[in-house]
């Protein structure tokens, strides 16, 4: 037991160095994704029917193949492609990873952006309009913020799905939390105290951020914001 | 009377339909059973019908060649298997093929969840620490694989600095964190430490030089040469679980495959050249040139 403990402590600032990547490339690819995602979840909405058929091809394939096989096509198979035609091309291994990561996020975000804009009465889009807005003005002050308050929740899932889906650029080399942890195990053979140690500092990660999202969400409800009585609730319900 | 009939008859449309859902359920679930079953079949019917009646469960991992690699069939094809099967034939137990990643191997036999490994594993001191080997059954040594325009590297000094793709948990692995400012990605599987090569992401590769030679000669990989001789000499051993009571048997069996000439018809199908002298024991700590 002690010596398990010692084991978990002498690998801590290795694996906390792997916990930084992984939060590296969690930020970059949601950053990535969140700005591709809410495009492409415009463009699904979009009049012209080319770009709602491209954006809903796009969607179908990111959201219908395994990440993983994804991963592997984007590092291995796209750079051995352009050198069977002839053209030397090669990948950097956090280009690839956030590629991957952020083009399969993408197409999650995607889904639900339209699913939120969606979800607003179009009663609230004729109202503005009668009030003299044009399109534009319609989805930015009214459309928009009631879409993302409702948008929150199932971005924050998706903040944490990305972040354990990190784990799987693993296979191309990518030294993050999870390859830190199977690096140690492959050299010291002490498979469950190593991984129960990767484990929970993905726990804590994730666990982090869906304090993070709730805090969001309730900064983010006018109503709890603005009502007397409501704040005091907020804080009487705040653990 | 038209309506009454009309009742009566769509009654029994319901009543039929809900026998027909009723019998397409049991039939389904039926049919699953016996497929169950079936599948289990060849295995409980086979295990007591060999000789002996043990049954040892090997792990290996089949992304190997030509030491362990899946066939067209799906079936295990290679040096190793060939050899196991052997080895269990001459001791009387049946060996049932477990395929798991390389690296997971040792925290299996640790587990007890497998019996025995053949998968390419070098004998060292490290891993003689949590598992126990029997007497080597191969002789091998790391290899260094460039891509053809590469003049430069001629043996592991020219590595340093430079960028080596390797497999997690190997020998070729550790060879390459010793080198001093050498940069090591680690892969899961062999072939993918090549492709990485075969892709200009890495400079050199440092693998086991049978398969690295194998993977050239099948032609699947152009443009790679293997570079100068062997950097190490490394003996492979089937692993099994610390001080496990199928020590004795395998090594006899492995004894007894090697002096009758099965060995030596195996080795001459797999690398078409007549085996080396294996010593009686592995040296744990091999020797590094």
């Amino acid at each position: 037991m002690f010596q398990s403990l010692t084991l978990v402590i002498q690998a801590l600032p290795n694996l906390l160095q792997g916990a930084l990547v992984t939060l590296q490339l969690t930020a970059l690819s949601v950053f990535l994704g969140l700005i591709g995602g809410s495009l492409i979840g415009i463009a699904r909405l979009s009049p012209s029917g080319l770009l709602r058929w491209l954006t809903r091809a796009y969607v179908d394939f990111f959201r219908g193949t395994p990440l993983l096989v994804q991963i592997f096509m984007i590092y291995f198979g796209l750079p051995a492609a352009m050198n069977q035609l002839g053209l030397p091309f090669s990948l950097d291994r956090l280009v690839a990873a956030v590629m991957a990561l952020s083009l399969n996020s993408a197409a999650y975000v995607a889904e639900i952006v339209r699913a939120g804009i969606q979800s607003i009465d179009p009663g609230q889009n004729e109202a503005a309009q009668s009030l003299g807005m044009g399109s534009t003005q319609t989805m930015r002050h009214i459309i928009f913020p009631q879409a993302l308050q409702r948008m929150l929740p199932p971005l924050g899932n998706e903040f944490i799905s990305l972040l354990k889906d990190t784990s799987l650029v693993a296979v191309i080399g990518f030294e993050e939390l999870f390859r830190r942890g199977q690096l140690i195990v492959a050299g010291n053979y002490r498979a469950f105290e190593i991984y129960a140690a990767v484990a929970l500092i993905y726990l804590v990660l994730t666990l982090l951020s869906s304090r993070a999202f709730s805090f969001l969400e309730r900064w983010m409800d006018p109503v709890k914001r603005t009502g007397k009585a409501n704040t005091k609730m907020a804080k009487l319900s705040q653990p | 009377m038209a309506a009454q009939s009309g009742i009566r008859q769509g009654h029994m449309v319901r009543i039929t339909r809900l026998r027909f859902l009723r019998q397409f359920t049991f039939g389904l679930g039926g049919a699953l059973i016996l497929a169950a079953c079936g599948n289990q079949t060849p295995t409980s019917s086979t295990s007591p019908a060999s000789p002996g009646g043990d049954t040892l469960k090997v792990a290996t991992e089949p992304a190997f060649p030509p030491f362990e690699a899946q066939g067209q069939g799906g079936e295990l094809v290679g040096f190793d298997i060939e050899l196991m099967n052997a080895v269990g034939e001459a001791a009387g137990f049946k060996p049932e093929f477990q395929s798991l990643p390389f690296d997971g191997i040792v925290p299996a036999l640790q587990a007890n969840t497998v019996d025995a490994a053949i998968s390419a594993m070098t004998i060292t001191p490290e891993r003689a620490q949590t598992v126990s080997f029997s007497r080597p059954y191969f002789k091998a040594g790391l290899a260094i694989a460039v891509r053809e325009n590469n003049q430069e590297t001629q043996s592991l000094d020219n590595l340093k600095n430079k960028k080596i793709a390797v497999q997690i948990g190997t020998t070729g692995a550790e060879q390459a964190n010793s080198i001093s400012g050498a940069q090591v990605s680690t892969f899961d599987s062999a072939p993918l430490a090549l492709q990485e090569l075969l892709n200009g992401n890495v400079d050199a590769v440092i693998n086991d030089a049978p398969v690295t030679l194998d993977a050239i000669k099948s032609g699947n990989l152009k443009g790679i040469k293997v570079v100068g001789q062997l950097v190490t000499e490394e003996f492979y051993g089937i692993a099994m679980p610390k001080s496990s009571q199928n020590l004795e048997k395998v090594n006899q069996g492995l004894n007894t495959v090697i002096q009758n000439g099965t060995y030596d018809k195996i080795y001459q199908k797999w690398f078409a050249a007549k085996p080396p002298e294996l010593p009686e024991t592995a040296p744990v700590d091999p020797p590094t040139p």
